[in-house]
């Protein structure tokens, strides 16, 4: 062995070459098959695109780092069901660019925070946690409140989505600033918006429908976590992975 | 001792070795250092006392922590790695590195570049919102260039070089910078919004996304902050304690079996996801696999002092180095007992997870820096020793009660954390709201934060001696 190794360490294409190729195989075994293995992907009804005004919130879940203290990947454990309900399915993701199941619970788990809490404790508790759980030790994010949105590149970011993957239709892309506006406005015709998204949360989510504010955006995105399969109609075969 | 393990001892100086730019990544390095452990020190006193997060959004917690873990991974950790492997590769190979000043200087403020303006965008709120790959699309390219150049600059020293063997640790920079170019460039594949914006959304998504940035994510972890530093250890501790390593069959052993088996790690990040069963029972073997190799590198490191360890008395270097090694092979060890299934179910999500994470990067990889730079500054300013081994003694011993503090305090928090999770009371019901258990940390965060303190003052102390060093000052010796 050492004095075939002699060939290797004197010769440094040989060692660039094999140095390469051992660390190549182990991610193609790994990432390869969950692509091509159909049942990685539970065969679950419900899952859909974020919604135009989802999907903005979900950026700003993103940019203020939130997956940083806070997973949404509930784990198959009695008391991680009992807290958070149904374990999380790798469907309930398939939409998500990037993924955001998080490594850390320094706060609590968020993947089925959809619907536990009203818009306005969402709210509050944004603008100052400590206001309605005093042990938090989250940050306050009061300027959501004041930071508009605005609906004219909204299109763009749903034709960016498209292109790696998620299904919105040109119908979807074109309604894109109306769906944004009809979302946060519970006095708008909700017809054209829930024809395209199923399931939608509705509602003046920072408790102003004239305008449309970074507020609203988060806690459409916060209310519509981990709500999209209804597990009473879930079959254990659908669940096989 | 054989003609590979000669050359390392053998690196008398040249003329025309570049030692500028080494010198500039040196203070680089030091000034980074201290920055991300006060970034680091911040955020951790944030989560003691939530009001200094100061109510302003550029300075959340939500936004600093990429800042911290950005800064001292890749702004301290990249740049203490591309300042030593320059200096590793011409020495070892006994020739000027390939491309000269321009292409040198080019990879260290290209690379510098990189950082500053990652980080400004985690200021303003540019992340891609996945662990240890934030900085957005554009800095991702800007970074391959430079990455590019610096593969060539290296792989061009070792094919011109007047040594007939390429030296062990040359053989880890370069599996180091081959392997994060690989892990870069597919982790980071994404679709921009505009070319004129920001944003931009991963090519991949959901299950797929996730084993993808664990890949990305472990092997950062493996390449960056393990091969890259076992480099500047199978040359500087040799070197600091004038011995030949300890095996050579055994350092062909341990390079091999290491960048093998590492890769196929990252799905222990994933325990009881929705990732495949198979995939997480793959990650989880490799992973207890990978215990050897580690183990088999710490044995080379510190058997290599055979007949020498009576300096680790007298040279703060070889103290740091050798310490270095041995947090390495604890947190090497408490690695793959991590990675079990079983075990990860109470320690995944809590902040063990943290504290494992800190004895690698305060005791590995910040130790390993230490040495490297108590050695090689006194050789890069031409002066016989350090300014003063007082000051460094006072550093080792301060930083190491720091990370002593922080990792126990993260022991004990998130063991603490992860069986009040799952706790029932008599009746059957959970035990612990989730508030309650956010409050039960508190007295651990504060410790965690005191060894934080600890540790960035001996850095401050660190960096004092040797800026007195580099000047040519020697302090009156101690009793």
């Amino acid at each position: 062995m050492i004095l075939s190794h002699a060939k290797i360490e004197t010769n440094t294409a040989i060692l660039l070459v094999l140095a390469l190729l051992t660390v190549v195989i182990g991610g193609i075994v790994e990432i390869v098959p969950l692509y091509t293995i159909e049942t990685t992907i539970e065969r679950v009804q419900g899952v859909r695109p974020y919604t135009p005004l989802e999907l903005v919130g979900r950026n700003i879940y993103i940019r203020e780092g939130c997956y940083l203290c806070h997973s949404q990947q509930i784990r198959p454990f009695r008391d991680e069901v009992e807290r958070y309900g149904h374990y999380s399915l790798a469907a309930e993701s398939m939409y998500d660019h990037p993924f955001q199941w998080g490594s850390k619970r320094t706060g609590p788990d968020l993947a089925r925070v959809g619907g536990k809490y009203s818009d306005e404790w969402h709210a509050a508790h944004l603008i100052e946690p400590r206001s309605v759980v005093p042990e938090s030790i989250m940050p306050a994010y009061p300027f959501l409140m004041q930071r508009m949105l605005k609906t004219d590149d909204i299109a763009r970011h749903l034709q960016a989505v498209r292109k790696v993957g998620v299904p919105y239709s040109d119908e979807m892309i074109a309604a894109a600033a109306a769906d944004m506006e009809a979302q946060q406005n519970p006095d708008a015709d909700p017809s054209g918006l829930a024809s395209r998204y199923a399931k939608v949360p509705i509602g003046a989510f920072d408790g102003d429908p004239t305008r449309i504010t970074e507020m609203d955006a988060l806690v459409a995105y916060l209310q519509m976590l981990g709500t999209l399969v209804d597990f009473s109609a879930v079959t254990p075969q659908q669940l096989r992975q | 001792m054989t003609a590979t393990t000669m050359s390392a001892a053998r690196s008398e100086a040249r003329e025309d070795y570049l030692e500028d730019v080494i010198r500039a990544s040196m203070a680089l390095a030091m000034f980074w250092g201290i920055a991300a452990f006060a970034v680091g020190v911040l955020i951790a006193f944030q989560l003691a006392f939530p009001v200094l997060n100061l109510g302003l959004e550029w300075t959340t917690f939500g936004r600093l922590r990429p800042l911290h873990t950005s800064a001292a991974i890749f702004a301290f950790g990249g740049t203490a790695l591309i300042g030593s492997s320059f200096h590793v590769v011409q020495r070892t190979c006994r020739a000027q590195l390939f491309g000269g000043e321009p292409v040198a200087w080019f990879v260290l403020l290209g690379y510098q570049l990189f950082i500053v303006v990652a980080a400004t965008g985690y200021l303003l709120g540019i992340t891609q919102g996945r662990e240890y790959a934030e900085p957005e699309w554009y800095a991702d390219l800007w970074l391959t260039l430079v990455w590019v150049v610096y593969l060539v600059a290296f792989v061009g020293t070792l094919v011109k070089r007047e040594e007939p063997h390429i030296y062990v640790a040359n053989w880890f920079y370069l599996s180091f910078i081959v392997t994060v170019a690989m892990l870069h460039v597919v982790n980071n594949l994404a679709m921009p919004v505009s070319l004129f914006g920001t944003k931009s959304y991963s090519a991949f998504a959901g299950v797929q996304d996730a084993l993808t940035q664990w890949w990305y994510g472990h092997n950062a972890v493996g390449f960056f902050l393990t091969a890259g530093f076992l480099g500047m250890m199978y040359y500087f501790i040799p070197k600091a304690a004038n011995r030949p390593v300890y095996s050579y069959r055994l350092s062909i052993v341990h390079f091999w079996s290491l960048i093998f088996l590492y890769i196929w790690a990252g799905p222990h990040h994933l325990h009881y996801t929705a990732l495949p069963e198979w995939a997480q029972m793959l990650g989880m073997a490799f992973s207890v696999m990978l215990w050897m190799p580690s183990w088999g590198g710490m044995i080379n490191g510190l058997m290599t002092l055979s007949g020498a360890w009576d300096k680790l008395r007298t040279d703060p270097s070889l103290r740091f180095s050798v310490t270095a090694v041995a947090f390495y092979g604890m947190s090497t060890f408490e690695g793959p007992v991590m990675s079990i299934r079983p075990v990860n179910a109470l320690s995944h999500y809590t902040d063990w997870t943290i504290g494992h994470v800190h004895s690698g990067a305060l005791g590995w990889v910040a130790f390993i820096v230490f040495g490297m730079m108590y050695h090689l500054v006194p050789v890069l300013w031409g002066r016989r020793d350090l300014y003063s081994k007082t000051l460094a003694e006072v550093h080792f011993w301060v930083s190491t009660l720091g990370i002593v503090l922080y990792i126990t305090a993260m022991w004990v928090s998130g063991i603490m954390q992860g069986l009040m999770w799952r706790a029932y009371d008599e009746l059957g019901f959970l035990q612990y709201s989730f508030a309650e258990t956010v409050q039960a940390m508190h007295p651990f965060y504060l410790i965690r934060a005191m060894g934080g303190v600890l540790f960035l003052i001996g850095a401050l102390i660190m960096a004092y001696n040797l800026w007195r060093t580099a000047r040519g000052d020697v302090a009156r010796a101690a009793a």
